[in-house]
């Protein structure tokens, strides 16, 4: 009995404090929820004025400066098109464009193939698949500065692997591209490829862990090879990764800087120039600030017109799910 | 390609046998090739001039010599200044550190707040902080100058603070929005009408269940950033320059002997922290790798 009656009491006050929790909160979220409202934009309005003015408000500005005869110091005199007639006037910058096209192309093909070939081969339950994908996977986390290092020495003729393979016995055994005019720009594939492959491996190995196995199963009962699995089936499922790798590569092959930099310098002479390595020479080493301008502005049109369907189609698959 | 035939039921026979070991040897070549400048690094690191000079280019160091390392850690020239790389390796942190804080933060508190409070035009505030992400740094390099010049932080490490907080909001909200988008709305909900405010709810609810996006987020930026080099060879000068444009001006420099394995050892100390993160939680870089490249 005495035990019944707190309990009672218990339950019963419980019960009141339901009561006015439930009758309260919808007066008090009513404004509570405005305040928090509020309070949520102010949070992220910091870092969306950010944005606006170091991405937008930037990129505007160096459009109006494009439009500008600013050569050692910005001026704001509009000039009109100058810049731009300048600039595709300059053959440097076909130099670049043409690597780019050269570089980029092979940079995605061949990063592509390797990414796919290395997917395809560590998902045939290999033993140490972990360490091996960690190895793949290294070269991401390090700055092609240091790497290029490494690289620069290992391509130098007189002391990497020309060197190396003459000191095996073969005395004509020739690998200088690096020093080469013609051929610096290979180098630069060389090290990108090696650089980013075992990315395109890691994006590819994830989709293909997410093919159906039964499908898979089926066709081999059907008497399909393996290859022919591979070739007919499941490369065509992940054909999506196709696409983001195609993207995220012809990304980074247009941003490409700190490659050229460790490895080439832009060299010999600027025959393996790249945009990237155009526009900090003109913007910031040659005075000629307009210039560079509209060859940032070239490189911007170049990456939105990757970009932008990409994310347009994206977002339509997106909506059809 | 008929190395595969192996993939499915266990395979039984010569033929098959052989293309498991092709396989596999295809594999560690490849490993090879991704391994073998770090190696060189590694072991031009440490040998001496001498042994460079008369050894080849994958032999092993024959005494393990750990000047080069204390060279260029202490009185390698960059520049006039023959302080070593510590100084630079210094300002690296000193700039990693806030700004890895910093960007992480306003990344979680975005994150909760366009997936928690959703506000109308949320989803176009985000395609706009997202976008900018994909953009070429190059059509913003110039404009940042002269700000970061009219701010008065040309050439410091505040500057390029202010310039990786900024440029890796659109990563870390990104990390952090996926990953509250999946934190039912409903725990908030219950916190709501528990009393529980904006930010108590991100602090006693969000922020304890952040923990493994949070190990993703700090990571990412912290190699993002580290590993910088545009940013920091535009907008640092002289004693301000991160340990990139420190290690980038050593290796480039012509006068004197060229003393490869202080170069190289020079390398290692720029890369070790990285590499040392990807060893330990390799894991968390590759997510954010792929996390970050699934939207772009």
């Amino acid at each position: 009995m005495t035990l019944q009656t707190p309990s009672y009491k218990a339950a019963a006050i419980s019960a009141q404090n339901n009561q006015t929790q439930t009758e309260a909160p919808p007066a008090r979220s009513n404004f509570g929820e405005l305040v928090q409202r509020h309070l949520s934009k102010l949070v992220v309005a910091p870092s969306f004025a950010a944005i606006l003015v170091f991405v937008y408000g930037f990129i505007l500005w160096t459009v109006y400066i494009s439009f500008t005869n600013s050569r050692m110091l910005p001026s704001y005199e509009l000039v009109g098109m100058d810049a731009y007639t300048k600039l595709w006037k300059i053959e440097r910058w076909y130099v670049a464009i043409e690597n780019l096209l050269i570089f980029g192309g092979l940079f995605i093909g061949v990063s592509l193939a390797i990414g796919i070939v290395l997917a395809v081969m560590l998902d045939q339950r290999i033993r140490g698949e972990g360490v091996l994908r960690t190895i793949y996977l290294y070269p991401m986390a390090l700055s092609f500065i240091v790497t290029g290092t490494a690289w620069k020495w290992i391509l130098n003729p007189s002391i990497g692997i020309q060197e190396f393979v003459r000191d095996l016995g073969f005395p004509t055994f020739t690998f200088d591209w690096i020093v080469q005019q013609d051929t610096a720009i290979y180098t630069l594939v060389i090290a990108a490829v090696w650089q980013s492959s075992g990315f395109v491996m890691a994006l590819f190995l994830a989709a293909l862990r997410g093919v159906d196995q039964e499908i898979i199963k089926a066709a081999y009962l059907d008497g399909a090879s393996l290859p022919r699995i591979y070739w007919g089936i499941v490369l065509p499922s992940v054909r999506p990764v196709f696409m983001s790798a195609f993207v995220i590569l012809a990304h980074l092959a247009v941003k490409s800087y700190d490659l050229v930099v460790a490895l080439t310098g832009g060299g010999p002479g600027y025959a393996s120039d790249l945009p990237a390595t155009f526009m900090y020479e003109m913007t910031f080493r040659r005075n000629q600030i307009s210039i560079g301008s509209a060859s940032a502005m070239m490189m911007l049109a170049t990456v939105v017109a990757i970009i932008v369907p990409y994310l347009y189609s994206e977002l339509k698959g997106g909506k059809r799910v | 390609m008929s190395s595969l035939t192996s993939a499915l039921p266990p395979a039984e026979g010569m033929g098959p046998r052989v293309a498991r070991w092709g396989l596999y040897l295809i594999l560690l070549l490849f490993a090879a090739y991704y391994l073998l400048p770090l190696v060189v690094m590694l072991s031009t690191s440490f040998k001496s001039l001498d042994e460079i000079r008369t050894g080849s280019l994958l032999s092993l160091p024959r005494d393990i010599s750990t000047d080069a390392w204390i060279y260029a850690w202490t009185r390698a020239c960059i520049g006039a200044d023959c302080r070593g790389m510590a100084p630079y390796f210094m300002n690296s942190l000193v700039i990693v550190i806030p700004a890895v804080i910093i960007s992480t933060l306003f990344g979680a508190l975005n994150g909760y707040a366009l997936t928690k409070w959703r506000f109308r035009g949320a989803n176009v505030v985000f395609a706009m902080i997202l976008f900018g992400s994909f953009l070429p740094s190059q059509v913003m390099l110039l404009p940042m100058a002269q700000t970061l010049g009219f701010l008065g932080l040309a050439g410091s490490a505040g500057g390029l603070i202010l310039v990786h907080v900024v440029y890796g909001l659109a990563f870390t909200t990104l990390f952090f929005r996926n990953y509250y988008v999946s934190i039912p709305d409903d725990l908030v909900k219950a916190a709501t009408i528990d009393g529980a405010g904006f930010f108590q709810i991100f602090t006693k609810i969000m922020v304890p269940l952040s923990l493994p996006i949070m190990v993703v987020t700090i990571i990412w930026q912290f190699t993002q950033i580290w590993n910088d080099f545009l940013f920091g060879a535009s907008f640092a000068a002289g004693g301000a320059q991160p340990v990139t444009v420190a290690l980038n001006n050593l290796v480039n420099t012509t006068t004197g002997v060229k003393q490869y394995n202080v170069d190289m050892a020079a390398a290692m100390i720029a890369g070790l922290p990285t590499l040392v993160v990807y060893a330990l939680a390799g894991k968390y870089f590759i997510r954010g790798l792929t996390a970050g490249s699934v939207k772009g």
